[in-house]
């Protein structure tokens, strides 16, 4: 053997080698941990600028011409809200068709008609203005001299005034085709009966289906084949709900759907696009979900309280009615709130289902047709004209505002829940 | 004086013996509430088999047609109807499209936010951002294609040229649909990341590795399974995923790899078509079935491979 | 395997239960968890209006043969038995009996005090209506009080029956369970390890009581305090495990002479302390 020399570097030597580069990984760690931070960032940035572009779209000036000047209506040019009522007769019957003042009359005289009432009809059918352009609230706010002096030059007809579209009349007018008038009230009605259906099926049978698969199964082939069963629909995507929905709901069972069987006046016992349809589809829909949550509640009980009862010499049912149930219902109640708000917000289904494109009449019972909020919001969304996305922006700033309502009451009771147990 | 329904033995006279009945008695109310009980939980397996028979009968039908063939279906690059034309390339590949741009956005930004609240933030920064995280993926999907439509489009025209970029197109769909299911991927990696042990982090300090270092080359590694599992869900949702698609992808079947160009996804042709004038029976609404049908089994196989995998990394790591 | 069995009197023993010495017995009785053995065989005889405790090192048993007696173990999907537990001349392991009815008769008080989170009086009154109670709200607030009474809590808790069960103090929730566990008349009470979650105080409350229940109804007990059982109880059953895990009755006698002259070495050991 050769005189070795030493096969580690002298000591100094290794300090250092592993001196040198820790301020170069610090560096790197500094950076990373900037990155980190900002794609942190980015998802509250992106929600601010959602939120804020949906509301820069709510209000904002509109350029609106009219087709017939309201001051040339009377002789002295008077502003149509400082007439009389005698007035806007006059005009109405000047203006309008003999046969659409007797269609007027006929719904109710025109004397005994509030004078809004007719200076809405004024308005619409005889002055009928119409939205040439309409600026965002951004610019509105920020540059308002650019956009009059835009409007004044592009549309010199038009009279520039500022606009909620998100206003009290747009929540209680019904749908409409003109913008200016459209509302959500149809909408907002279907969605709540829908809603309503959807929990008065899927809560019982999830909640009973929670306590089977929890309290009552045994660990056999049916039941593990049920639990899995259920953990895959969960994840099935919701338009295959609603061709389920289309082809039992809608057609196998029309005839119940529709209400043909039951007399329901105008229904086709071939066509079933109604609110029982769509509240069936939507309960199949959450039901996975509302299975899922309530076995969570359920398992959270401890098992020593089940002991006790069944000590006593009580019953499985005595058990789960008098101790398990109880104890686990705010859980379940939250689970199920928060399910219940995302289907009031789910829109494919309800399409395949048949939500109806145009309806004006306000929804009367469960053989109704319907629309329901994000369906109108889908629609006016694919109106090319602008005014169509100023209101599909007030819409979405109810359906959040619902939303946000349902979700503080799951989160409300969430947190009172679990103060309760010990 | 209290009393109960049967005789009470053992209070008083110890060597008393009073007959006692311990036989199983018929209850019938307990009977029938534990079989109503089932009939829920069978409920779903009725609608399981309900889906099922439908997509496949329908299917059945289309395909039995003369006019369609299971080959011309899969390999054709042309969605026609009203031609007889029934390839399914232009709609998948859309699909897979705005999936991949969903991805690009979703999965590191989901990792990075994954990463930041598993190992740096402080319970200040978690109580912000968690809540965000939830606001983010509960808002409705049909809000967010507003959003593609209204304010991504515009940028990405703004950014790239008005001639580049159609109002419609499979980008702008795609990176909205991203910040959709950033929440999912975060929420789902952060669990994974969460239950790699402490003991391996420490072992890592130890050896004097920075926390970047421990975090990417030690607790990330360890976390795969996990991640993995969430990346695929998330494709899942992406696959199913209509009303962003539906309002900015763009309406009518269209086989282009160019993302700023308009192209129909599976889904968005699926709610076009019945949203529309729909004759039962047509040759037109039973397609819709064999779509739907390619749809159920993508999502199913995609959710039971990312579910398998959650499992086994639940047993490397409890 | 051996069993002594050293009873003071010399009444003949009989192997059917409807002699009225013996409360409850066991004959070979054996408990499995899916296929493994958890008990082997074990053939005791409670006496009527004693306590008796069964005692011996962690796992070998013990609780699962004492919830035997009331059938608990059915709760676990995998247990199954084999041998007799006769009752009032019928073996309760028998599959046309109904679980429900034996609990009925034979109660139960756990380790971890477990009321049921509604009020006290509640606590008491539930047990009581679901096994048939007949009577009027009077009748009920007699029972409520004469169940108090016994368990010796009515006094700290007279003025508070709407409080919440779970406002007390541990030893008085455990009281409130034994108070909730004689409400319905059982014969028996079993205790499975019923102070190991309390104080020391609240320990010996409960041991002075259980001599004092015993005018009225029979007490199977589970401890891990040897002293325990020495102080508290008439008979003691010592359990170990053989080779394959299994738990069975190593000795069974009067406390007296188990604690001074027990007949097994095993049995002199583990009251000595060398190991357990």
């Amino acid at each position: 053997m050769n005189a070795s020399e030493p096969s580690n570097p002298p000591p100094n030597e290794a300090v250092n080698i592993m001196k040198d580069n820790l301020p170069a990984r610090h560096a790197v760690g500094k950076v990373w941990n900037v990155v980190f931070l900002l794609s942190t960032v980015f998802g509250i940035v992106i929600l601010l600028i959602l939120l804020g572009d949906i509301s820069n779209k709510a209000f904002g000036y509109v350029a609106i011409e009219a087709k017939v000047q309201p001051t040339t209506l009377t002789a002295s040019g008077t502003p149509l809200e400082q007439l009389s009522k005698d007035q806007m007769i006059v005009i109405l019957e000047e203006n309008l068709s003999k046969n659409r003042v007797k269609t007027l009359i006929k719904e109710e005289p025109l004397e005994e008609r509030s004078k809004d009432d007719l200076l809405s009809i004024v308005v619409a059918e005889v002055v009928k203005p119409k939205v040439k352009k309409s600026w965002p609230l951004s610019e509105s706010l920020f540059n308002k001299e650019a956009v009059l002096a835009e409007a004044a030059k592009t549309y010199p007809k038009a009279y520039v005034e500022f606009r909620n579209w998100l206003s009290r009349d747009f929540i209680s007018s019904p749908q409409s085709s003109d913008a200016l008038y459209a509302g959500v009230r149809t909408a907002i009605l279907g969605s709540l009966d829908v809603i309503f259906l959807t929990i008065l099926f899927a809560f019982p049978i999830g909640i009973g289906a929670s306590i089977y698969l929890q309290e009552y199964a045994h660990d056999n082939w049916i039941n593990r084949i049920i639990q899995t069963n259920i953990n895959n629909l969960a994840g099935v995507p919701s338009i295959i709900y609603g061709m389920l929905g289309l082809t039992i709901f809608v057609r196998v069972i029309a005839s119940l759907t529709s209400g043909y069987m039951f007399g329901y006046p105008n229904s086709d016992p071939n066509n079933g696009r109604t609110i029982l349809s769509a509240g069936l589809t939507m309960a199949l829909l959450v039901l996975p979900v509302i299975i899922i949550n309530a076995q969570e509640a359920i398992k959270a009980v401890p098992n020593s309280l089940r002991e006790a009862s069944y000590g006593i010499g009580a019953t499985k049912w005595q058990t789960v009615w008098s101790h398990v149930l109880p104890n686990s219902i705010p859980g379940i109640l939250t689970g199920t709130i928060l399910s219940v708000s995302r289907a009031f917000g789910e829109t494919a289904p309800l399409v395949i289902v048949g939500a109806a494109t145009y309806i004006t009449f306000d929804p009367n019972s469960i053989f109704s047709k319907f629309t329901t909020l994000p369906i109108q919001v889908y629609q006016w969304t694919s109106r090319p004209q602008d005014e169509f996305r100023n209101i599909a922006a007030a819409a979405i700033l109810v359906l959040l505002i619902v939303l946000l309502a349902l979700n503080t009451i799951a989160i409300l009771l969430r947190n009172r829940y679990s103060r309760r147990l010990p | 004086m209290a009393s109960y329904s049967d005789t009470i033995s053992g209070s008083d006279a110890p060597a008393q013996e009073i007959a006692i009945n311990l036989r199983r008695q018929p209850r019938l109310g307990e009977t029938v509430i534990q079989g109503f009980l089932f009939f829920c939980g069978a409920v779903s397996i009725f609608t399981t088999i309900g889906i099922v028979v439908i997509l496949f009968e329908e299917s059945w039908r289309f395909f039995g047609s003369p006019d369609v063939s299971l080959i011309e279906f899969f390999t054709n690059t042309t969605w026609q109807p009203k031609l007889l034309e029934f390839g399914i390339l232009p709609l998948l590949n859309s699909t897979l499209m705005t999936t991949l741009f969903a991805m690009l956005i979703a999965v590191p930004l989901g990792l990075a936010v994954a990463i930041y609240l598993s190992e740096y933030a402080t319970e200040a920064a978690r109580k912000m951002i968690k809540p965000t995280l939830e606001i983010l993926a509960g808002i409705p999907t049909v809000v967010y294609g507003y959003f593609a439509l209204t304010w991504m489009t515009p940028l990405l025209r703004d950014i790239f040229g008005k001639n580049t970029v159609d109002i419609y197109n499979t980008a702008s769909a795609g990176l909205v649909m991203g910040i959709l299911l950033l929440p999912l991927i975060a929420t789902m990696s952060e669990d994974a990341l969460h239950a790699v042990p402490r003991s391996l982090r420490e072992a890592a300090y130890g050896l004097g590795a920075t926390k970047l270092e421990t975090a990417v080359k030690v607790v990330l590694p360890a976390a795969t399974s996990g991640i993995a599992a969430a990346i695929i869900l998330a494709v899942s949702r992406a696959v199913g995923e209509t009303m962003i698609v539906a309002v900015a992808a763009g309406a009518g079947p269209n086989m282009t790899f160019n993302p700023f160009k308009a192209a129909e996804t599976i889904t968005g042709h699926i709610v076009r078509i019945s949203g529309g004038d729909l004759s039962y029976d047509s040759i037109d609404y039973n397609s819709l079935f064999a779509l739907a049908l390619v749809l159920f089994f993508l999502t199913l196989i995609l959710n039971l491979i990312s579910e398998r995998i959650v499992k086994a990394f639940r047993e490397e790591y409890e | 395997m051996n069993i002594s069995l050293n009873i003071p009197s010399a009444a003949a023993m009989t192997s059917t239960a409807s002699n009225g010495k013996y409360a409850v017995e066991t004959n070979n009785l054996s408990i499995y968890y899916g296929k493994f053995r958890a008990v082997k065989e074990v053939s005791m005889k409670i006496e009527r209006q004693k306590i008796t405790a069964l005692i011996g090192p962690s796992g070998c048993g013990k609780s699962t043969v004492l919830r035997a007696f009331n059938r608990m173990n059915d709760l676990i999907p995998i247990s199954h038995s084999e041998g007799e537990v006769l009752f009032h001349g019928q073996n309760i392991n028998s599959p046309d009996v109904d679980p429900v009815q034996v609990r009925r008769h034979i109660g139960m008080v756990f380790q971890k005090p477990n009321p049921f989170p509604k009020s006290i009086y509640e606590n008491i009154a539930w047990g009581a209506r679901i096994n048939g109670f007949k009577g009027g709200k009077g009748d009920m607030d007699v029972l409520v009080e004469e169940s108090l009474v016994g368990a010796a809590l009515w006094d700290e808790v007279k003025d508070k029956l709407q409080q919440s069960g779970l406002g007390l103090s541990g030893g008085q929730q455990q009281r409130l369970c034994i108070a909730r566990a004689i409400a319905v008349k059982p014969d028996i009470i079993l205790m499975d390890e019923p102070c190991s979650a309390l104080d020391p105080i609240a320990t010996l409350r409960i041991e002075e009581l259980m001599r004092e229940l015993i005018q009225n109804y029979t007490i199977i007990i589970v401890t891990h305090n040897m002293q325990q059982a020495a102080r508290v109880s008439d008979y003691t059953g010592f359990f170990t495990i053989d080779e394959n895990r299994a738990g069975f009755l190593m000795e069974f006698g009067s406390t007296n002479h188990i604690f001074t002259n027990p007949n097994e070495k095993v049995t002199e050991d583990y009251i000595t302390g060398r190991f357990g």
